[in-house]
C-alpha cells in the first residue's frame, strides 16, 4: 500500500506536458514534414503511455502484495 | 489525430543544413535557433517552444533553484551538465557560481545561485518538497531534449525506415542537403 498511498493522483498531470514534448522533440529528429513528425510523436506518447503505465501497475500491485 | 502511415503520401524533401557546425552551435546556444538559421522554420520554432516551456516549467517549479552549477563538498550537482544542453538559459547558473566563490552576492535574488551550505540545500529541499525534484527532472530533459534537436541540426532529421525512404545521394547540390519526410 505504501507505493498507492504515497502517490497522489495530482501528481501523475506532472507527467503529461514532459509526454508532449518529449514526443514532439523525437518525432521532429525523426522527421521533416507537419503530418509525419505529429504521427510519429503520437505513436511515442501512446508507447510512453503504455510503457510507464505498466511499469506503475505491475508496482502498485506489488505494493498491494508485499 | 491519427493518421495511418499507408494513406499518408511520402514525400521527400530537401534540407539545406548550409553550415551544419554553426546550426549546431546555435541549436545549443538557444534552442530551435540551428533551425532557424537553416530556414526550416516550423520545426525551429516547434524546439523552441517545447525545450525552452519544458526547461521554464522546471524552473518555476523549483523556484528558481533547481538549476545550479556546484562541485564541492556541499553538493556535487551532477544534474547541471545536463541542464546545460539548453544552452544561454543555463548561462547564468555559471555567473552566480563563480560569484558565490568570490564570496559576492548573487544576481537575481538567487536565482540559479548555488547552495552556499548543506543546511540551505536542505532547507530547499524541505521547502519545495516534490516540486525541486520535478523541477529538476524537467530540466534535465530539456537539455537532453536540445542534444537531439543538436544533433539534428547538424546532420538533418534520423531516417527511421529505410525501406520506405530514399537514402540516395541528393538530387542536386553539395553533400550537406539532405532528403527526408
Amino acid at each position: 500500500m505504501l507505493f498507492g498511498s504515497s502517490l497522489h493522483a495530482a501528481q501523475i498531470w506532472y507527467i503529461l506536458p514532459l509526454i508532449v514534448s518529449v514526443s514532439l522533440v523525437y518525432g521532429a529528429t525523426r522527421h521533416e514534414l507537419p503530418r509525419p513528425i505529429l504521427y510519429h510523436a503520437w505513436h511515442t506518447a501512446v508507447w510512453m503511455t503504455v510503457f510507464m503505465g505498466g511499469i506503475f501497475l505491475v508496482l502498485w500491485g506489488l505494493s498491494m502484495w508485499l | 489525430m491519427n493518421v495511418p502511415a499507408s494513406s499518408t503520401p511520402e514525400q521527400t524533401v530537401e534540407i539545406d543544413l548550409r553550415n551544419p557546425g554553426f546550426a549546431a552551435l546555435l541549436a545549443w546556444l538557444i534552442p530551435g535557433a540551428g533551425h532557424l538559421y537553416q530556414r526550416r522554420t516550423g520545426k525551429g520554432l516547434l524546439f523552441m517552444v517545447c525545450i525552452l516551456s519544458t526547461y521554464l516549467f522546471g524552473l518555476g517549479l523549483g523556484d528558481g533553484k533547481v538549476v545550479y552549477a556546484s562541485w564541492n563538498h556541499v553538493d556535487r550537482r551532477w544534474q547541471f551538465p545536463l541542464q546545460l544542453g539548453t544552452g544561454v538559459p543555463a548561462f547564468p547558473a555559471i555567473a552566480q557560481s563563480m560569484l558565490v566563490r568570490r564570496g559576492q552576492e548573487p544576481m537575481l535574488n538567487g536565482v540559479m545561485a548555488p547552495p552556499r551550505s548543506a543546511d540551505e540545500l536542505s532547507y530547499w529541499h524541505n521547502t519545495l518538497n516534490m516540486r525541486f525534484e520535478l523541477g529538476t527532472l524537467y530540466t534535465m530533459i530539456a537539455g537532453l531534449l536540445n542534444i537531439l534537436a543538436i544533433w539534428d541540426a547538424y546532420g538533418g532529421p534520423v531516417v527511421s525506415e529505410p525501406g520506405k525512404q530514399e537514402r540516395g545521394p541528393p538530387l542536386d547540390g553539395p553533400s550537406k542537403d539532405k532528403k527526408a519526410t
